[in-house]
């Protein structure tokens, strides 16, 4: 079983690409490099108070704007293993499975849960549980290929696994 | 069950006579697209690959246009990666600085999309190419490498909204005001993972490039795409740009839409989106504040086409930009750059105080040739208003047509030309 377990950062409606990443750092593609402004324009210390596990939930649209794959990379590479929102905007639903970083669809969870709350959310079957409050949400079930992409950190690894690639 | 425009093209490009939304396929791509920011990174995923090279040397585009001409050393080096990737692998339309424009004005310009074709581009404006009744999305870098590699990317099939458009503009009413509009109607994830169809006997009245204003502004709603019906102005625009065979697909009669809206053109006006997303709209006849302005930008892969320096030079023909104004015009392409020349569009713009910049995306996403300082606030004909897009985190950004940006710089506050005097 993969599953992930950290403190929340908690964020609202419409999270864009560009405050995730701005456009003024995309003149690098080195991921620990993209880390380092992660969520700058939206929550300046997310960066010195974020730690490898942590979790960030959100409301609705998270990721819309731009196609920058540097978005998904930087939140992965700042530590975050899983983000949780009611909806994701569809490049960015596509990118973060591509390199694998975990992302789950759950309305109720991300209403509910608070900045600070420690969670942790089952990938096989979708539960996401509030460990601080004791309340559990079932979200969507990471289906088997999606989970091997994030086992092998990313679409081009887990091709590459495959023996019938090519 | 009918199928909509862009199931049919989907169907067909996967081999499958019928589709239907939710059914994931495999799609034969015909064109694979990236820019300075995206490709470097899909090149390295691609080189990761166990392939031989690209799937096809013509059908990838590779256009640097965010950064150049290079901004800094280390777009430099990431120029420099795409141009010895294009060159190692034979790559046909590689654009270098001299030929490239802005992406998505540039490649229908070249004749590179055309009708019932499927094409992927790492950025998400790529759904521009909708306007000529292409199937096109934005997608990452590792998406693109896969494409590269293979020339074929899965979808998931996309459910639709239909737009029927009736109804001619009034003057000064462009298709960035149509797709504000809208935007402001829906809000920005009103068509999230959704087709936007446009039908109606109003797409006449809208030229080429109102309709690639309106497509290209889809992905600001969250859609998909966004697609217009191949009309004798598409195909005029196809004939005149390219000799690559195009097909032309119809939604069936009985095809399904989760919604539909009828939109009178007629009745739109002038509309601005106020700062911080597309989705929060103004008619100009509802701001009854003053909204001073400190800087205008005039192009895009949105609104820096042909007709839309044409417009704004109509505005800004013997007048002058406000004092302390920065009015920043960038023709999209050489060709339109060129043809501005020599219709005298560029003598009225600098005439008018404005300047007129060699093609790039830089100031529509922060990156340079405009950035804006803490406080200040712009009126773009760019595509997003998102909190620090064009530069300070505390900068605003009032997105809007060329007509009403002119004005505006004329005006040194939100304006339109009606209300110059």
């Amino acid at each position: 079983m993969q599953a992930a377990k950290g403190t929340v950062f908690k964020y609202g409606d419409n999270v864009d690409t560009d405050v995730i990443i701005p456009a003024r750092y995309l003149n690098s593609s080195d991921p620990a490099e993209l880390a380092t402004h992660c969520m700058e324009d939206i929550d300046k210390e997310f960066i010195h108070n974020v730690s490898k596990g942590d979790i960030i939930v959100a409301t609705k649209n998270f990721g819309c704007g731009s196609s920058r794959e540097h978005a998904p990379i930087a939140i992965k590479a700042a530590g975050i293993s899983c983000v949780i929102a009611e909806t994701f905007a569809r490049i960015f639903y596509r990118n973060a499975i591509n390199i694998g970083l975990p992302i789950i669809e759950c309305p109720e969870a991300a209403q509910a849960i608070e900045a600070g709350d420690t969670v942790e959310v089952n990938f096989d079957t979708g539960i996401i549980t509030d460990v601080t409050r004791g309340v559990s949400y079932k979200g969507q079930a990471f289906p088997e290929f999606m989970q091997k992409i994030i086992a092998a950190e990313g679409l081009v690894n887990y091709i590459n696994q495959k023996p019938d690639a090519h | 069950m009918g199928m909509t425009m862009t199931q049919k093209i989907l169907a067909a490009h996967a081999g499958l006579d019928h589709v239907e939304a939710g059914q994931l396929i495999e799609a034969e791509l015909d064109l694979v697209l990236g820019n300075d920011i995206t490709s470097p990174v899909a090149i390295k995923e691609m080189e990761k690959m166990n392939v031989d090279g690209v799937f096809h040397k013509d059908k990838i585009a590779l256009v640097p246009d965010h950064f150049v001409p290079n901004k800094d050393i280390k777009s430099a080096q990431h120029c420099k990666c795409v141009r010895e990737f294009a060159r190692r692998n034979e790559i046909t339309n590689y654009f270098e600085v001299g030929e490239m424009g802005i992406e998505h004005a540039l490649l229908p310009e070249k004749g590179l999309t055309v009708a019932g074709d499927v094409i992927i581009g790492a950025d998400s404006h790529t759904c521009t190419y909708g306007a000529l009744g292409a199937f096109s999305t934005g997608v990452g870098s590792t998406d693109m490498a896969a494409g590269m590699a293979t020339g074929k990317a899965w979808f998931k099939v996309p459910s639709a909204i239909r737009f029927r458009l009736v109804g001619k503009p009034a003057a000064w009413v462009s298709g960035k005001d149509v797709i504000l509009h809208i935007i402001g109607m829906i809000g920005v994830d009103g068509a999230l993972y959704k087709s936007m169809e446009f039908v109606g006997e109003g797409i006449r009245n809208l030229s080429m490039d109102d309709r690639f204003t309106i497509a290209n502004m889809a992905i600001e709603a969250g859609g998909k795409n966004g697609i217009f019906p191949v009309d004798e102005l598409a195909v005029a625009y196809m004939k005149e740009h390219s000799t690559k065979p195009y097909r032309i697909y119809e939604a069936d009669e009985d095809a399904v839409y989760e919604e539909e809206y009828t939109i009178d053109l007629s009745s739109l006006q002038p509309t601005i989106a106020f700062p911080h997303l597309p989705e929060n709209t103004k008619t100009i006849d509802e701001i009854t504040e003053e909204i001073a302005i400190d800087q205008v930008v005039i192009g895009s892969c949105t609104n820096g086409r042909l007709n839309d320096l044409r417009i704004a030079a109509q505005v800004l023909n013997g007048r002058h930009v406000a004092p302390g104004m920065r009015c920043i015009v960038i023709p999209a392409t050489q060709a339109i750059y060129l043809q501005a020349m020599e219709e005298g569009l560029l003598k009225i713009f600098i005439e008018a105080g404005a300047i007129v910049s060699t093609p790039t995306c830089g100031p529509c996403l922060g990156g340079y040739m405009g950035i804006l300082a803490e406080g200040e606030r712009c009126v773009s004909t760019t595509n997003r208003n998102f909190v620090g897009r064009m530069g300070h985190v505390d900068s605003e950004i009032y997105l809007a047509s060329p007509a009403v940006a002119a004005a505006s710089a004329v005006a040194g506050k939100i304006s339109c030309p009606c209300r110059l005097s």
